[in-house]
């Protein structure tokens, strides 16, 4: 009884705030599209009777988007998107966590506070900062200008490389923490033996620090690339015209054509599209724990 | 395989390949020292013709203003099992990482085979090391932690198959090939690691505390393990430890260090029976220090005047001391006998109450309280049961030794 009652806020957490809105969403995306309030029909009335409603739910909406090719086009370049970010982020987080891991102990938690600083601001607030960055009359071009490395002003604004950089910027934390985690624990002590049989300092940071921090990558690949794939806010602030997202379709769908139902059944396909690297992403964090015990 | 054989220790192996010059140096090495089958005394150090395989010159070692290595001056020959022994914070694990690579001297130079080694970097050292934490490779098997040097030194498939296996017999751990080191034990992973270590067969073998993290028992198994292991292989050991009970079980020489120097380097035997100093006699085993002034009565033979005025001591001494010097008696606790009745004939005889006794099964040490103060340490061994021991707590009782007994040391 006990012990029931200690597993029971989760799981009603998920059934009140997971389970309950994704079956109002799966619901909506077997409906019709009409012009309503709400804008779908069928209507739930106890009238006609919930096999009569039941009835009047199709497949429709699913089998539109694999005829319009938007929807593929815009699954497939968000993972595009979501597998370039994940790479230059972890690019770009790696050496900053193996420094955070490698100073002297007194200086990490500084250097820690300061990673994860910038979320004190709204995120909103961070991109708008970038269009002022990034814009063709921002600063970087002004400093880029002054500088005289070039001469006419960058255009990055509104291009994919814009929303590269925001995502990077924007998840570059989630890849350093796991990552700085995992490095922190390593024994210095196994570089030395490494080296003592031979290695050198890069074959010793190839073949012992990177397979030992190997986990922490991982999860950090998957933290950045999860939200990376459904985001919305940085494609539309700074992506262009031919940024194509399956975020920003859904939001086009779901408030430019007020078309819930379709809406609805892209949300669904993203989810289920995104439960295969949430279950591997699982997967690695139980490896990680049972290789800790 | 010129490389991989140049390695080795033994200067007959030097064409054949590994496994092979193993056999060799073997018997080469059971002609020299081992317990019941030696034949020839295994002093090198005593041997002017022969050449020492590391020479420390006047080496110093600072960490900022912390002087941890001071001015020192030694030398290990081939062969060697050598113990640097110390407190903790002696400076015996800087000289070790010097050795290995990984600290480089502030001053002075370090020779290996007579070759200048201080700016080698670890990678390219015939040393290998023991760690203390053992430093297995967590993601791969006993058998690649094994090989993992090999693979670094390009040797053929086949050959590094035969030296693993080598090696997995030579530390008993044929079945064990496949696992993970978190899934043996802490034994097994020791052997690992000196198996690990061995594999390359380096010039000189370091161990960095290698038995602290094992219980006492399989920690003396283990040393003779240790002892075996270095006479079959031939290889030269050099080993860091703060158990001087290990030191003196393993070693063929050991260096008693303290705050950066050697206070002295000698065979257990010698570290233990006639120590140089006060420090050296403190430090190793349990021994009786007696405070008094000299004056000599004798070749070699003095009379030491003490705390206890009515008796003075005598001892003999090979180290010359003038009249009226301080010095200092060490007397080892287990050559003070003790008797109920007064001994007829005793070089020095003290009578004192028994303070304390420690009961330790084999053996007992008795606290005896002199008149003057002095409390003097002698141990008896229960050859008796001890229902039937003639003195007691409080009991009054004679101590004895002879003039030989102690060694009289400068202050």
């Amino acid at each position: 009884m006990r012990r029931f009652l200690l597993i029971a806020p989760p799981y009603a957490w998920l059934l009140l705030l997971f389970l309950a809105p994704f079956a109002i969403v799966v619901k909506i995306s077997l409906s019709d599209y009409a012009l309503a309030i709400p804008p779908y029909v069928p209507k739930f009335s106890w009238d006609e009777g919930i096999g009569a409603y039941l009835s009047q739910l199709d497949f429709e909406n699913y089998i539109f988007l694999t005829e319009d090719n938007l929807y593929w086009k815009a699954y497939l370049s968000s993972f595009k998107i979501a597998a370039i970010s994940t790479t230059l982020t972890l690019l770009v987080g790696y050496p900053i966590a193996y420094g955070m891991a490698r100073v002297p102990p007194e200086w990490r938690p500084t250097l820690m506070m300061l990673v994860i600083l910038p979320f004190w601001t709204s995120f909103l607030i961070r991109v708008y900062a970038w269009m002022g960055i990034l814009s063709n009359e921002g600063y970087l071009n002004q400093l880029l200008l002054w500088i005289g490395i070039i001469d006419t002003p960058l255009t990055i604004l509104n291009t994919n490389t814009a929303v590269y950089i925001g995502i990077v910027y924007t998840y570059l934390p989630f890849m350093i923490l796991p990552i700085y985690s995992a490095l922190e624990r390593l024994d210095e002590s196994l570089i030395e033996a490494a080296e003592d049989l031979g290695c050198s300092r890069l074959t010793a940071f190839w073949l012992v620090t990177i397979p030992l921090s190997k986990t922490g990558i991982i999860a950090g690949c998957f933290l950045v690339f999860i939200p990376a794939l459904g985001e919305f806010v940085i494609p539309s602030l700074l992506g262009g015209s031919n940024t194509l997202m399956i975020g920003k379709v859904l939001w086009e769908e779901f408030f430019s054509n007020r078309d819930w139902p379709v809406a609805s059944a892209v949300a669904v396909v993203l989810l289920l599209l995104l439960v295969v690297p949430i279950v591997l992403f699982q997967r690695n964090q139980q490896k990680q724990q049972e290789a800790e015990q | 395989m010129p490389n991989a054989a140049g390695r080795l220790t033994c200067p007959a192996a030097n064409s054949a390949s590994i496994p092979d010059a193993h056999k060799i140096c073997t018997d080469v090495v059971h002609a020299g020292r081992g317990p019941g089958l030696t034949t020839v005394e295994f002093e090198p150090w005593n041997d002017p013709q022969e050449k020492p395989l590391i020479h420390f010159q006047n080496v110093t070692k600072r960490f900022g203003e912390f002087t941890a290595i001071d001015n020192l001056t030694i030398d290990i020959y081939e062969r060697e099992f050598y113990a640097l022994l110390g407190p903790s914070g002696c400076g015996k694990t800087t000289l070790m990482r010097m050795l290995a690579g990984f600290e480089t001297p502030s001053e002075g130079t370090i020779l290996l085979a007579g070759q200048d080694i201080v700016s080698v970097p670890p990678n390219k050292r015939a040393t290998n090391m023991m760690f203390q934490s053992y430093a297995l490779f967590p993601h791969l098997s006993i058998w690649e932690n094994i090989a993992f040097g090999l693979k670094r030194e390009g040797m053929a498939k086949a050959d590094i198959n035969d030296r693993v296996d080598e090696m997995l017999r030579l530390t008993r751990l044929e079945q064990f090939g496949r696992r993970k080191p978190h899934q043996i034990s802490g034994g097994q992973r020791q052997r690992v690691a000196l198996a690990r270590s061995l594999a390359k067969a380096p010039k000189l073998l370091l161990l960095d505390e290698p038995m602290g993290a094992l219980d006492k028992k399989l920690r003396q198994e283990t040393q003779f393990e240790l002892m075996d292991i270095q006479e079959k292989t031939g290889t030269t050991f050099v080993i860091v430890t703060h158990d001087q009970e290990e030191a003196m079980t393993v070693a063929s020489r050991v260096a008693v260090m303290d705050h950066g120097k050697i206070i002295q380097v000698a065979t257990p035997d010698r570290i233990y029976e006639t120590p140089n100093s006060v420090y050296v006699a403190d430090f190793i085993g349990d021994v009786n220090i007696i405070e008094g002034t000299t004056t000599a009565i004798g070749e070699d033979s003095y009379s030491i005047a003490w705390a206890d005025d009515r008796a003075p001591l005598t001892a003999n001494s090979n180290t010359p001391f003038s009249d009226g010097q301080k010095c200092h008696l060490a007397i080892r606790p287990e050559k003070v006998a003790i008797s109920a009745d007064k001994p007829s004939e005793a070089a020095n005889a003290v009578q004192g109450k028994i303070l304390d006794i420690a009961y330790l099964g084999n053996i007992s040490t008795y606290h005896v309280e002199l008149p003057s103060g002095v409390v003097i340490k002698a141990q008896a061994a229960n050859t008796r049961r001890i229902s039937r021991r003639s003195y007691t707590w409080e009991d009054t009782v004679w101590l004895s030794w002879t003039a030989t007994a102690g060694v009289l040391l400068a202050s």
